[in-house]
């Protein structure tokens, strides 16, 4: 051995030597600690850096080819998340400037808009973001809903998603207040009196001293009597901190499930219907299972996989990834193109001694007002309770296993889907026009008592003939998902007629306009 | 965890069960000890929010009214929602919040129009038309001296009651 290697495989072994070695591999080894699985460059990597990695694991590591098609889902889904993500990051933005006090509000919301950097972009896709968000987790649920997505083992995943469909509502609702201007006061004045409006059945049974569920609801809501700065530091903190960690909670565990539940559902024969198999799927499990995960051995039921035969499915990284990026990007774009175009309104500061003439409140509460422009008690509280209800039922009155994972799937199908809009849409507009044209009890005889009118108004009228109709086609076709098919389709149906009619036909003092230009001046 | 063991006595009828054992009772005390201290605790907590001294501002204040007031013509003092009418020597109040869904409504020459769900109501306060479902309370009102008049907002009176002068 030469004397400068020996030198040198001496300075090796030295401590310092050592470290400075170390050193230069420090780049290397830290890439190697974060991605323990190496590069993701083979199938197997991928898989191993799918569910090594703490924010992909709730993906599978290989998804079915059905669940990848484009019209299984519209990426529906996705794009209610991703809406998500672009309001959490807008909202955080939006915190630096805002303060929550009555007036003050008022002008930091002014400041945002007109003087802090890209402040009025970034309110503009927050207000677009929560519009858009609305909508989409509306048509994910009538998605899950059409493909009768909520059958077993999908029961509850249903009901988690109520709740989710009810965070993102009171989310949307408590944002409203903030700016304070007139529009956000007045409609949450009359939000917090829709709240209150179990008076109108406690006060006509005369029980309201004893039991008052309506005034507990608003003073929890409000923290005062009427719409003020403890309302709005209230609804600030359900807006930024309860409702959105609600939220969280309850999307980790929609995924987790769909993870447990074995990915979206499908129909039984979705591998003959997809056809034969392109090139990048091959079997993985073989047909005779002799491999199976070790917790199975102890859980009850049959695991998601197990068992079944050779599956037509790719790769998560990248099949399912390269999808989910695009809808969040589309989801991301639209927003911003809206943001870019459409300012988010900002009346003047809240005046609570002059209301707004037309007083509305949020688009997708116009049907809603709608509704409560006959009775405050069924068309704030009744009629939403009863959907609410009638929704949670469906995955356990409908047992059923026909056209699962199918569009318009089980008994009936696309015809009686249309038959049961024609329907919906004549009700609807049949019940509307009357009560424009003929008005209503009240109008005939002034003094009918509140009773009659609070539980036979067009509302309560539209939910009768809808139900009726629902029972007719379950009847007809001895089938519970029929019924439901007619039942939630008429509601579509009435849901998007109201909320139109109350958006462009209401006018001041809730009058029927066919255009905002024939609205008197005041 | 539980285990299938089956048990090895089954003939003991519902109403003679199977004693339980002195550990298993236990255990489901301590469990059920601790979730009724959770849920006692939550609902002890729960009562930070529902507030026992409201702050909205005194409903009570005086007011003179004009010597000019004409009967039937309303008198609107600034701040509040209430209006104040003068039939000869009596003087009255009537509320102004809707009692549909809390919109201010405006007081007309045939009475009071709500203009967020079109509520009519008439002079007296009793409901015409729309989705109220109560009349418009009337307030208390008290004669102080010449055209002083004490007014509580937030108490109400059957309607009629009105203050001499």
């Amino acid at each position: 051995m030469s004397d400068v290697a020996e030198k040198r495989s001496a300075r090796e072994e030295s401590a310092v030597g050592r470290s400075l070695e170390n050193l230069k591999a420090a780049p290397r080894r830290f890439t190697e600690t974060v991605f323990r699985s190496g590069r993701p460059h083979s199938d197997r990597t991928r898989s191993t850096f799918v569910f090594g990695n703490v924010f992909l694991h709730l993906h599978p590591v290989r998804t079915h080819r059905w669940s990848l098609r484009w019209s299984a889902t519209w990426g529906l889904g996705i794009a209610a998340i991703s809406c998500f993500f672009v309001l959490l990051v807008t909202g955080v933005l939006l915190m630096f400037y805002y303060k929550p006090y009555p007036d003050v509000a008022y002008l930091s919301i002014k400041d945002i808009h007109f003087v802090v950097p890209t402040g009025r972009f970034m309110r503009n896709i927050h207000r677009w973001s929560g519009n858009i968000m609305v909508v989409i987790v509306l048509l994910h649920m009538a998605r899950v809903f059409y493909t009768a997505a909520y059958r077993s083992p999908r029961e509850f995943n249903w009901v988690i998603g109520m709740g989710l469909l009810m965070a993102t509502l009171g989310l949307s609702f408590t944002g409203y207040l903030l700016p304070w201007d007139q529009l956000a006061y007045w409609a949450i004045t009359i939000g917090a009196n829709i709240a209150q409006s179990p008076r109108e059945l406690t006060d006509a049974l005369g029980i309201t001293e004893w039991f008052d569920v309506g005034g507990l609801q608003k003073l929890i809501l409000l923290g005062a009597e009427e719409v003020g700065e403890e309302a709005l530091i209230r609804f600030y903190l359900f807006h930024v901190m309860i409702l959105p960690l609600i939220l969280v909670i309850l999307v980790t565990v929609h995924f987790w499930r769909i993870r447990k539940d074995g990915g979206l559902a499908r129909p039984i024969d979705a591998d003959n219907r997809l056809g034969p198999s392109s090139g990048d799927v091959y079997p993985v499990f073989t047909e005779a299972a002799q491999k199976t995960y070790s917790l199975a051995a102890v859980v009850k039921g049959k695991t998601p996989i197990v068992g079944h035969g050779p599956e037509q499915t790719i790769p998560s990284m990248p099949h399912l990834l390269i999808g989910e990026a695009a809808v969040f990007m589309l989801t991301i774009a639209l927003s911003v193109i809206l943001a870019i175009f459409l300012d988010a309104p900002l009346k003047e500061l809240a005046n609570p001694a002059v209301p707004e003439n037309p007083a509305k409140a949020p688009w997708y509460f116009l049907g809603l007002q709608e509704l409560v422009s006959h009775s405050a008690f069924m068309g704030g509280i009744g009629i939403p309770l009863i959907v609410l209800i009638g929704l949670g039922l469906i995955p356990y009155l409908d047992r059923e296993t026909e056209g699962s994972g199918l569009w318009f799937g089980g008994l009936g199908g696309r015809s009686l889907v249309i038959r049961s809009a024609i329907f919906g849409l004549a009700a609807v507009v049949a019940v509307e026009a009357f009560v424009i044209r003929f008005g209503w009890i009240r109008q005939w005889w002034p003094n009918t008592p509140q009773m009659i009118i609070t539980f036979i108004n067009s509302g309560t009228l539209l939910t009768f003939l809808y139900a009726t109709y629902s029972v007719w086609c379950l009847r007809k076709y001895n089938s519970t998902r029929a019924g439901a098919l007619a039942l939630f389709t008429c509601f579509v149906c009435g849901f998007v007629v109201l909320t139109v009619v109350g958006t462009y036909f209401r006018g001041p003092n809730w009058d029927f306009y066919w255009s905002p230009s024939q609205w008197p001046g005041h | 965890m539980t285990t299938d063991a089956k048990p090895t006595q089954t003939s003991r009828s519902r109403l003679d069960p199977e004693a339980m054992p002195r550990r298993d009772f236990l255990g489901l005390t301590a469990w059920w000890s601790a979730a009724a201290t959770l849920l006692f605790g939550f609902l002890g907590a729960m009562r930070l929010p529902k507030a026992a001294v409201l702050p909205s501002p005194s409903k009570k204040f005086r007011i003179t009214l004009p010597a000019s007031l004409a009967p039937g013509q309303p008198y609107l003092p600034a701040g509040r929602s209430v209006a104040l009418y003068k039939e000869e020597s009596q003087v009255y109040a009537i509320s102004l919040v809707c009692t549909h869904l809390g919109c201010i409504v405006k007081a007309t020459d045939s009475g009071f129009d709500c203009p967020c769900h079109g509520s009519k109501f008439a002079k007296d306060g009793s409901v015409l038309k729309g989705p109220a479902p109560k009349a418009l309370p009337w307030r208390e009102v008290k004669h102080l001296s010449g055209d002083n008049f004490f007014v509580d907002e937030g108490k109400s009176v059957p309607a009629g009651t009105t203050a001499g002068v």
